[in-house]
């Protein structure tokens, strides 16, 4: 065996990402147990070991079950359903495979979102017993969505149609229908029989009538890479090398176009521009580098660049510096998003945080009806705008996957909740930046001779907040400091009227308490918050606008049945009846705090000892 | 000019390397001897060249493994000037928990798996980067490139973050530690071919070689040391081995090969029938056994 020729035939394969969607019962996982085994990549203690479980677990009477090659998880296999996605890897004469293997069922929709961002082909399963399914529909629109452009409809099962060249034809015409408005480059149709392997290597008798090329030939043949790659040059930067001190590299992998030695660039962040010394690559010194090239740069000259920064050429008119932007985005989590509510937004280097500030609509996967939506739940597709709090260079991402593409994280627990494809720049960056003013809070506070601070009380209704922070409050201005108090029945009456109680009214409303008690902050004064505050995140979102040591919590603890025995506006009672919808702690959800600065118990103590518990926890803090 | 699918692995992998040490405070690169972690710590060399690697590596040290593999470890370590942590679970040795008394699902508990989260807890390491490839076994196919783990260091398949594009969540509380994967896409044949293109030094233990060795359930084993306590029917023959995977020696079944090269143990590979986990034994201690191992704690 001439090993140099191998090794030569295997650079020259060319990696392709594969996604295979279908649902359970479809033979998806039939189909990638054929393509291994057919392919052979499957070695014999491997199918040993398969032959063991088919007795145990297989679905095909004697036969091996191919489909236990591929089915992971011990659980899965007990219930023979495929629940997450999993990677699969083969390889041909003339291509190296990498198949995201994801679930087709409904509740999956975000698994299939994941396989299809690192993909460059999907393969779209249908029965050929029940043609276009709503799930095929669900399956297609997330491919492109996702922006993958070459797409192979597997029509399976056709040993239980007798071969029928007309339901063959049937669902490619109803497939095309399907995809009009889809920005697929490519689209082709197999008939084929995973289970008896015909047409997935190699093409077969009963379906002579089909003159194509096999599954696995069509994939071969795919021109995935672009063949013109534009010029215009980008590279997040990743990390910063300072082996010496003079040696300042930028690490970091190319996101698009090329670079050679002596190209003038600059950076997103900043106009100034300088010419590339030095391109190191994996194996030293390159003349040039290219997309997907994981490379370290070198400057002549010193500009301050960092990691978030994006080193580019200048004809690079994608990137465009903004804070608001609108995005498609795939909600993945139980906890449904609401608008106005705090993520952190992950970008290719770096993190922001920003709201989702409006919801234009949501989309029905099953019906490409677009519908007006107030919150978005697990497996959710919605179009939105966002705006970050600082600003990010960010590009479209039809135009680079890169850099248009971000995920969203809950700040609270840290879960990857969503993930989105940003359509376009609502606002381009303008240099509107907060106003620094001469006299701050600084010299207020000096004025006051007090330390500035917000003293946040959550709790139920009825369980003392506002009573508690009025003796506070009248506590505080004979010791002659200055303060304001903020109340929850007050400001909905002014600032707020215009909101409701739904989950994602009361998000808005604390948005905004948190934003005005800020303002008050900077005046110098210490500021009284009650408000009722259900929601941890929003909590959070207070503390987190504040600096260290600004925010208290205080959690004012009165069981549900004792605020309900106490009703003093009689609220409780017309909850109960139904009257009043969406009331806290009846049919809204209040989570109690986990690491409030204070917690006061209303069953042991009165108001005014509460109150006093509160002065000296102050003095303790050193703010009175 | 577009990139070889080695190339495409290679630049994946050192990005994922790189985004580590930018995001976390304190990783720590899990260095086992074996090809993969060859690989890997090749791989990391060049992410940050010229600088020194800006983590320390940590070997889970059982105590059993072939004496050639500890000395290629301190001489990879001194040649390449590497901070490197050897970690022993003390309490292990002094209850000699071992894979001949006490089996291997026990002594892999206790000396891996135990061991890796003592040493992941006292040293406070946030990221542990692990040569595991998703095409090892089932199970590590559904396997994330970032894997969180809870405080507990456990695995819970049905609760992993989706992982999108090359947007890695590195966001972690305070105790919680990920586990990371560079390797995650790469399969054998690419390691091997790698290795051979590179140039990069492994364990002689992979080269075939006359070594003494007896049979045991269907394993050759090596006779490293007097430990495996060799009884009178198990003859010791001198054959021509080689192990295709390294771990604990009692553990490790040797395959009869003249590859002496890796050429040679690649041409083998090509040739061969069997996948390279066969020589393991703690994955077939039950059906869904890897799965079981991941859950708790080990890698």
């Amino acid at each position: 065996m001439d090993l140099e020729k191998f090794f030569q035939n295997q650079n020259k394969k060319k990696q392709v990402k594969i996604l295979t969607c279908g649902s359970v019962d479809d033979g998806k996982s039939t189909l990638l147990g054929r393509l291994l085994y057919d392919s052979q990549n499957v070695f014999l203690d491997q199918m040993d070991q398969v032959k063991i479980e088919s007795e145990k677990y297989g679905t095909q009477g004697k036969d091996i079950d191919l489909a236990l090659l591929i089915d992971g998880l011990q659980a899965e296999r007990e219930q023979g359903i495929t629940i997450d996605v999993a990677y699969r890897f083969f390889e041909t004469s003339k291509c190296k495979f990498i198949v995201a293997d994801t679930p087709g069922h409904e509740q999956y929709t975000r698994n299939m979102a994941t396989g299809a961002s690192n993909s460059d082909v999907a393969i779209i399963l249908i029965d050929a017993q029940k043609g276009v399914l709503e799930q095929t529909k669900r399956h297609s629109f997330i491919v492109n969505l996702l922006g993958i452009k070459h797409v192979v409809v597997a029509i399976n099962k056709m040993d239980l149609v007798n071969y029928d060249e007309h339901i063959f034809n049937k669902i490619i015409a109803e497939y095309k229908e399907l995809i009009k408005n889809f920005n697929f480059i490519s689209t082709k149709y197999i008939p084929l029989s995973a289970l008896k392997g015909d047409n997935v290597f190699s093409t077969f008798e009963n379906t002579k009538w089909y003159s194509g090329p096999s599954l696995i030939e069509t994939l071969e043949n795919i021109q995935i890479e672009k063949k013109d790659i534009p010029n215009a040059f980008s590279m997040p930067v990743q990390w910063v090398n300072r082996s010496t001190s003079d040696f300042r590299g930028y690490a970091g992998t190319i996101t698009s176009g090329k670079i050679s030695k002596g190209d003038v660039i600059t950076t997103a962040s900043s106009n100034s521009q300088t010419s590339i010394k030095n391109i190191y690559g994996t194996n030293g010194e390159l003349g040039e580098a290219f997309t997907n090239q994981a490379v370290t740069l070198t400057l002549q000259d010193e500009l301050d660049i960092s990691r978030g920064d994006i080193i580019l050429t200048h004809d690079n008119t994608d990137i465009i510096k903004a804070d608001q932007f609108a995005a498609h985005l795939v909600w993945m989590d139980q906890d449904s998003m609401l608008p106005e509510r705090n993520y952190i937004f992950r970008f290719n280097n770096t993190y922001i945080n920003g709201q989702i500030t409006d919801l234009v609509h949501s989309i029905n996967v099953n019906s490409y009806e677009e519908i007006a939506t107030k919150k978005l739940n697990l497996n959710d597709i919605a179009y939105c705008k966002i705006a970050l709090n600082k600003t990010h260079s960010i590009a479209p991402y039809k135009n680079n996957h890169q850099l248009g593409s971000f995920v969203v994280i809950d700040p609270y627990n840290n879960k990857t909740i969503g993930a989105g494809m940003i359509d376009h720049v609502l606002r381009r960056s303008t240099n509107i930046s907060w106003h620094e003013m001469s006299i701050n809070k600084k010299t207020r506070s000096k004025l006051n001779v007090q330390q500035p601070c917000v003293i946040w009380f959550t709790g139920l209704s009825g369980s003392g907040k506002s009573t508690i922070a009025n003796i506070l409050e009248q506590k505080l201005h004979t010791m002659n400091k200055r303060t304001y108090l903020l109340d929850g029945d007050n400001v909905r009456h002014g600032l707020n009227k215009d909101l409701g109680f739904t989950d994602t009214d009361r998000v808005e409303n604390i948005r905004r308490v948190a934003e005005v008690s800020k303002l008050m902050l900077d005046a110098g004064l210490i500021t009284l918050v009650s408000f009722i505050s259900p929601f941890r995140s929003e909590r959070k979102m207070a503390r987190d606008l504040l600096e260290e040591g600004e925010f208290f919590e205080v959690f004012v603890s009165t069981p549900l049945e004792e605020c309900e025995k106490r009703d003093p506006k009689g609220l409780y009672k017309k909850a109960r009846s139904g009257e009043l919808k969406n009331f806290t702690g009846i049919d809204s959800t209040y989570e109690i705090p986990e690491n409030a600065d204070l917690v006061l118990d209303t069953k042991t103590n009165n108001a005014e000892e509460l109150a006093d518990q509160i002065i000296n926890f102050l003095e303790s803090k050193k703010i009175i | 000019m577009n990139l070889t699918h080695l190339e495409k692995l290679e630049s994946e992998s050192i990005h994922i390397i790189r985004e580590v040490a930018s995001e976390f405070e304190n990783p720590v690169m899990l260095y086992s001897i074996g090809k993969d972690s060859a690989v890997m710590l090749h791989l990391a060399l060049k992410a940050f060249a010229p600088s020194k690697l800006p983590f320390k590596l940590l070997h889970v040290d059982t105590t059993w493994k072939f004496k050639e593999m500890i000395t290629f470890r301190d001489q990879i370590a001194k040649e390449y000037n590497l901070d490197l942590l050897v970690h022993i679970n003390e309490e292990g040795v002094k209850n000699n928990i071992g894979p001949i008394t006490h089996g291997s699902k026990l002594h892999t508990d206790v000396m891996k798996t135990q061991s890796l989260k003592q040493a992941l807890d006292k040293y406070k390491f946030d990221a542990a980067f692990g040569g595991a490839r998703r095409d090892e076994e089932k199970s590590r196919a559904k396997e994330r490139v970032f894997s969180f783990r809870d405080q507990q260091h456990h695995w819970d398949p049905k609760n992993q973050r989706p992982e999108l594009w090359n947007l890695y969540n590195t966001k972690i509380a305070k105790g919680e530690n990920v586990r990371v994967f560079p390797l995650s896409n790469w399969t054998e044949i690419d390691v091997w071919q790698y290795i051979y293109q590179e140039k990069i030094n492994i364990v002689p233990l992979y080269f075939a070689k006359e070594r003494p060795v007896i049979k045991r359930d269907n394993l050759l084993l090596m006779v490293d040391d007097k430990r495996l306590d060799v009884k009178e029917h198990e003859k010791i023959e001198n054959r021509i081995v080689r192990f295709r995977t390294l771990g604990c020696y009692p553990l490790t079944g040797a395959i009869e090969s003249k590859a002496i090269s890796v050429e040679e143990i690649i041409i083998e590979l090509l040739e061969s029938k069997n996948s390279e986990r066969e020589g393991r034994a703690i994955d077939k201690d039950q059906i869904g056994s890897m799965e079981k191992k991941k859950q708790e704690g080990y890698f």
